[in-house]
Protein backbone atom coordinates (compact mmCIF):
# COMPACT_ATOMS: atom_id res chain seq x y z
CA UNK A 1 0.00 0.00 0.00
CA UNK A 2 1.57 3.21 -1.18
CA UNK A 3 1.31 6.70 0.23
CA UNK A 4 -1.91 8.69 -0.17
CA UNK A 5 -2.70 10.50 -3.40
CA UNK A 6 -3.50 14.16 -3.49
CA UNK A 7 -6.72 14.71 -5.36
CA UNK A 8 -8.16 18.12 -6.15
CA UNK A 9 -11.42 18.44 -8.01
CA UNK A 10 -13.26 21.65 -8.70
CA UNK A 11 -16.48 22.30 -10.60
CA UNK A 12 -16.86 25.48 -12.62
CA UNK A 13 -19.28 26.38 -15.42
CA UNK A 14 -20.50 22.80 -15.78
CA UNK A 15 -17.03 21.28 -16.03
CA UNK A 16 -15.18 19.44 -13.27
CA UNK A 17 -11.41 19.57 -13.38
CA UNK A 18 -9.69 16.68 -11.63
CA UNK A 19 -6.01 16.84 -10.69
CA UNK A 20 -4.25 13.88 -9.15
CA UNK A 21 -0.78 13.63 -7.69
CA UNK A 22 0.28 10.08 -6.90
CA UNK A 23 3.19 9.00 -4.77
CA UNK A 24 5.14 6.27 -6.53
CA UNK A 25 8.74 5.52 -7.50
CA UNK A 26 7.91 4.62 -11.13
CA UNK A 27 11.13 2.66 -11.53
CA UNK A 28 11.76 1.93 -15.22
CA UNK A 29 13.67 -1.34 -14.90
CA UNK A 30 16.51 0.20 -16.92
CA UNK A 31 18.50 1.88 -14.19
CA UNK A 32 21.36 0.19 -12.38
CA UNK A 33 22.39 0.59 -8.76
CA UNK A 34 25.95 1.28 -7.58
CA UNK A 35 26.90 -2.40 -8.01
CA UNK A 36 25.68 -2.52 -11.59
CA UNK A 37 22.63 -4.60 -10.71
CA UNK A 38 19.52 -3.68 -12.66
CA UNK A 39 16.86 -2.15 -10.42
CA UNK A 40 13.65 -4.05 -11.22
CA UNK A 41 10.80 -2.19 -12.86
CA UNK A 42 8.18 -0.94 -10.43
CA UNK A 43 5.51 1.32 -11.78
CA UNK A 44 1.81 2.08 -11.69
CA UNK A 45 0.25 0.53 -14.76
CA UNK A 46 -3.48 0.94 -14.31
CA UNK A 47 -5.57 3.82 -13.10
CA UNK A 48 -9.31 4.15 -12.76
CA UNK A 49 -10.97 7.46 -11.94
CA UNK A 50 -14.62 7.77 -11.00
CA UNK A 51 -16.79 10.82 -10.61
CA UNK A 52 -19.98 10.31 -8.63
CA UNK A 53 -19.59 6.54 -9.00
CA UNK A 54 -19.25 6.65 -12.80
CA UNK A 55 -15.94 5.71 -14.44
CA UNK A 56 -14.69 8.76 -16.32
CA UNK A 57 -11.15 7.68 -17.09
CA UNK A 58 -9.22 4.45 -17.27
CA UNK A 59 -5.55 4.68 -18.03
CA UNK A 60 -2.76 2.23 -18.75
CA UNK A 61 0.74 3.46 -18.04
CA UNK A 62 4.20 2.28 -18.89
CA UNK A 63 7.38 2.99 -16.95
CA UNK A 64 8.02 6.22 -18.83
CA UNK A 65 5.56 8.12 -16.69
CA UNK A 66 7.50 10.34 -14.28
CA UNK A 67 8.13 9.53 -10.62
CA UNK A 68 5.26 10.71 -8.42
CA UNK A 69 2.89 10.86 -11.37
CA UNK A 70 0.64 13.81 -12.05
CA UNK A 71 -2.57 13.46 -14.01
CA UNK A 72 -5.10 16.14 -14.87
CA UNK A 73 -8.27 16.02 -16.94
CA UNK A 74 -11.72 17.53 -17.21
CA UNK A 75 -15.19 16.03 -17.18
CA UNK A 76 -18.48 17.58 -18.27
CA UNK A 77 -20.93 17.81 -15.41
CA UNK A 78 -20.23 17.21 -11.76
CA UNK A 79 -21.02 19.52 -8.89
CA UNK A 80 -19.67 20.50 -5.51
CA UNK A 81 -19.95 17.59 -3.10
CA UNK A 82 -19.69 14.87 -5.76
CA UNK A 83 -17.24 12.15 -4.89
CA UNK A 84 -14.08 11.58 -6.92
CA UNK A 85 -12.46 8.19 -6.45
CA UNK A 86 -9.11 7.19 -7.94
CA UNK A 87 -7.54 3.72 -7.86
CA UNK A 88 -4.11 2.69 -9.07
CA UNK A 89 -2.55 -0.74 -9.46
CA UNK A 90 1.18 -1.22 -9.91
CA UNK A 91 3.10 -4.02 -11.65
CA UNK A 92 3.77 -5.70 -8.29
CA UNK A 93 0.03 -5.96 -7.68
CA UNK A 94 0.00 -3.25 -5.04
CA UNK A 95 -3.05 -1.02 -5.17
CA UNK A 96 -4.41 2.09 -3.55
CA UNK A 97 -7.69 4.00 -3.68
CA UNK A 98 -8.25 7.55 -2.49
CA UNK A 99 -11.28 9.77 -2.53
CA UNK A 100 -11.99 13.46 -2.50
CA UNK A 101 -15.06 15.67 -2.80
CA UNK A 102 -15.55 18.12 -5.66
CA UNK A 103 -15.36 21.73 -4.49
CA UNK B 1 12.62 -41.68 -12.10
CA UNK B 2 8.95 -42.32 -12.76
CA UNK B 3 6.95 -40.68 -15.45
CA UNK B 4 4.74 -38.91 -12.89
CA UNK B 5 7.69 -37.21 -11.21
CA UNK B 6 9.03 -36.09 -14.57
CA UNK B 7 5.73 -34.54 -15.49
CA UNK B 8 5.42 -32.74 -12.21
CA UNK B 9 8.86 -31.27 -12.69
CA UNK B 10 8.07 -30.13 -16.16
CA UNK B 11 4.89 -28.48 -15.00
CA UNK B 12 6.71 -26.68 -12.20
CA UNK B 13 9.39 -25.49 -14.58
CA UNK B 14 6.75 -24.31 -16.98
CA UNK B 15 4.98 -22.34 -14.24
CA UNK B 16 8.29 -20.87 -13.18
CA UNK B 17 8.97 -19.68 -16.71
CA UNK B 18 5.51 -18.13 -16.89
CA UNK B 19 6.00 -16.34 -13.59
CA UNK B 20 9.41 -15.06 -14.66
CA UNK B 21 7.97 -13.74 -17.90
CA UNK B 22 5.35 -11.84 -15.92
CA UNK B 23 2.39 -13.86 -17.12
CA UNK B 24 1.35 -14.99 -13.67
CA UNK B 25 0.32 -11.89 -11.80
CA UNK B 26 -1.02 -11.60 -8.30
CA UNK B 27 -4.06 -9.50 -9.07
CA UNK B 28 -6.85 -9.86 -11.57
CA UNK B 29 -7.00 -6.07 -11.98
CA UNK B 30 -3.69 -6.31 -13.80
CA UNK B 31 -5.27 -8.27 -16.62
CA UNK B 32 -6.26 -5.29 -18.75
CA UNK B 33 -2.74 -3.99 -19.16
CA UNK B 34 -1.70 -4.17 -22.80
CA UNK B 35 1.70 -5.79 -22.43
CA UNK B 36 2.29 -6.10 -26.19
CA UNK B 37 1.79 -2.39 -26.77
CA UNK B 38 3.93 -1.33 -23.80
CA UNK B 39 6.73 -3.76 -24.71
CA UNK B 40 6.90 -2.55 -28.32
CA UNK B 41 10.36 -1.36 -29.26
CA UNK B 42 9.49 0.38 -32.52
CA UNK B 43 6.83 2.88 -33.43
CA UNK B 44 5.34 0.49 -36.02
CA UNK B 45 5.02 -2.29 -33.45
CA UNK B 46 3.49 0.03 -30.87
CA UNK B 47 0.96 1.45 -33.33
CA UNK B 48 0.11 -2.05 -34.54
CA UNK B 49 -0.42 -3.28 -30.97
CA UNK B 50 -2.72 -0.34 -30.34
CA UNK B 51 -4.64 -1.24 -33.49
CA UNK B 52 -3.75 2.06 -35.09
CA UNK B 53 -1.81 1.00 -38.20
CA UNK B 54 -0.88 4.24 -39.93
CA UNK B 55 -2.80 7.04 -38.21
CA UNK B 56 -3.73 10.12 -40.22
CA UNK B 57 -2.07 13.36 -39.18
CA UNK B 58 -4.71 15.72 -37.90
CA UNK B 59 -4.71 19.39 -36.99
CA UNK B 60 -7.43 18.56 -34.47
CA UNK B 61 -4.91 16.67 -32.36
CA UNK B 62 -2.41 18.70 -30.37
CA UNK B 63 0.66 17.99 -28.30
CA UNK B 64 0.87 20.84 -25.83
CA UNK B 65 4.33 21.03 -24.28
CA UNK B 66 7.24 23.43 -24.13
CA UNK B 67 9.86 23.14 -26.92
CA UNK B 68 12.65 22.48 -24.47
CA UNK B 69 12.52 20.30 -21.37
CA UNK B 70 15.37 20.94 -19.00
CA UNK B 71 14.82 17.75 -17.06
CA UNK B 72 13.96 14.66 -19.10
CA UNK B 73 12.74 12.89 -15.96
CA UNK B 74 9.76 15.23 -15.70
CA UNK B 75 8.33 16.52 -18.98
CA UNK B 76 4.82 17.91 -18.70
CA UNK B 77 2.74 17.04 -21.76
CA UNK B 78 -0.87 17.84 -22.47
CA UNK B 79 -2.63 15.74 -25.09
CA UNK B 80 -5.61 17.47 -26.68
CA UNK B 81 -8.15 16.21 -29.17
CA UNK B 82 -10.79 18.41 -30.74
CA UNK B 83 -12.33 15.46 -32.58
CA UNK B 84 -15.86 14.44 -31.62
CA UNK B 85 -16.28 11.05 -29.93
CA UNK B 86 -12.68 10.78 -28.82
CA UNK B 87 -12.51 7.44 -27.00
CA UNK B 88 -8.83 7.00 -26.41
CA UNK B 89 -5.70 9.13 -26.19
CA UNK B 90 -2.19 7.66 -26.16
CA UNK B 91 1.16 9.36 -25.65
CA UNK B 92 4.20 7.86 -27.40
CA UNK B 93 7.82 8.94 -27.21
CA UNK B 94 9.69 8.02 -30.39
CA UNK B 95 13.16 7.67 -28.92
CA UNK B 96 12.35 6.06 -25.58
CA UNK B 97 13.29 2.36 -25.22
CA UNK B 98 9.56 1.63 -25.13
CA UNK B 99 7.57 4.08 -27.19
CA UNK B 100 4.23 3.90 -25.43
CA UNK B 101 4.09 6.00 -22.26
CA UNK B 102 0.37 6.02 -21.55
CA UNK B 103 -3.03 5.23 -22.96
CA UNK B 104 -6.12 6.93 -21.57
CA UNK B 105 -9.61 5.58 -22.14
CA UNK B 106 -12.15 8.33 -21.71
CA UNK B 107 -15.72 8.13 -20.52
CA UNK B 108 -18.43 9.75 -22.67
CA UNK B 109 -18.46 12.94 -20.55
CA UNK B 110 -14.69 13.25 -20.25
CA UNK B 111 -13.21 16.14 -22.22
CA UNK B 112 -10.30 14.91 -24.41
CA UNK B 113 -7.62 17.01 -22.75
CA UNK B 114 -5.24 15.01 -20.60
CA UNK B 115 -2.15 16.27 -18.82
CA UNK B 116 0.60 13.98 -17.55
CA UNK B 117 4.31 14.11 -16.88
CA UNK B 118 6.55 11.77 -18.81
CA UNK B 119 10.19 10.69 -18.86
CA UNK B 120 12.28 11.24 -21.97
CA UNK B 121 15.72 9.70 -22.47
CA UNK B 122 16.71 12.22 -25.12
CA UNK B 123 15.39 14.82 -27.53
CA UNK B 124 12.57 13.16 -29.41
CA UNK B 125 9.30 13.52 -31.18
CA UNK B 126 6.36 13.01 -28.87
CA UNK B 127 3.27 11.65 -30.57
CA UNK B 128 -0.29 11.96 -29.40
CA UNK B 129 -2.48 9.25 -30.88
CA UNK B 130 -6.24 9.70 -30.74
CA UNK B 131 -8.98 7.19 -31.43
CA UNK B 132 -12.21 8.94 -32.37
CA UNK B 133 -15.25 7.26 -33.93
CA UNK B 134 -13.15 4.13 -34.34
CA UNK B 135 -10.48 5.87 -36.44
CA UNK B 136 -6.96 6.88 -35.49
CA UNK B 137 -5.43 10.33 -35.78
CA UNK B 138 -2.08 11.64 -34.62
CA UNK B 139 0.09 14.68 -34.14
CA UNK B 140 3.74 14.98 -33.14
CA UNK B 141 5.94 17.61 -31.61
CA UNK B 142 9.66 17.56 -31.02
CA UNK B 143 10.68 18.23 -27.45
CA UNK B 144 14.35 18.98 -26.85
CA UNK B 145 15.75 17.43 -23.71
CA UNK B 146 18.79 18.96 -22.02
CA UNK B 147 19.20 16.25 -19.38
CA UNK B 148 17.98 12.70 -20.07
CA UNK B 149 15.52 11.08 -17.70
CA UNK B 150 16.03 7.38 -18.22
CA UNK B 151 19.66 6.72 -17.27
CA UNK B 152 21.00 5.98 -13.83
Amino acid sequence: MGNPMKIRASAKDGVTEIKILMSHEMETGQRKDANGTVIPAWFINEITAKLDGKTVMQAQWGPSISKNPYLAFKVKGGKAGDKVSVTWVDNKGDTRTDEAAVT
Amino acid sequence: MTQAVMERRQVLTFLGVLAAAGFVVPQAAFANWDKTAFDAKTMDEALKALGAGAPANSGDVQVVASDIAENGAVVPVQAVSKLPNTERIAILVEKNPNMLAAAFDLGPDTIPEVTARIKMGQTSNVMVLVKADGKFYAASKEIKVTLGGCGG
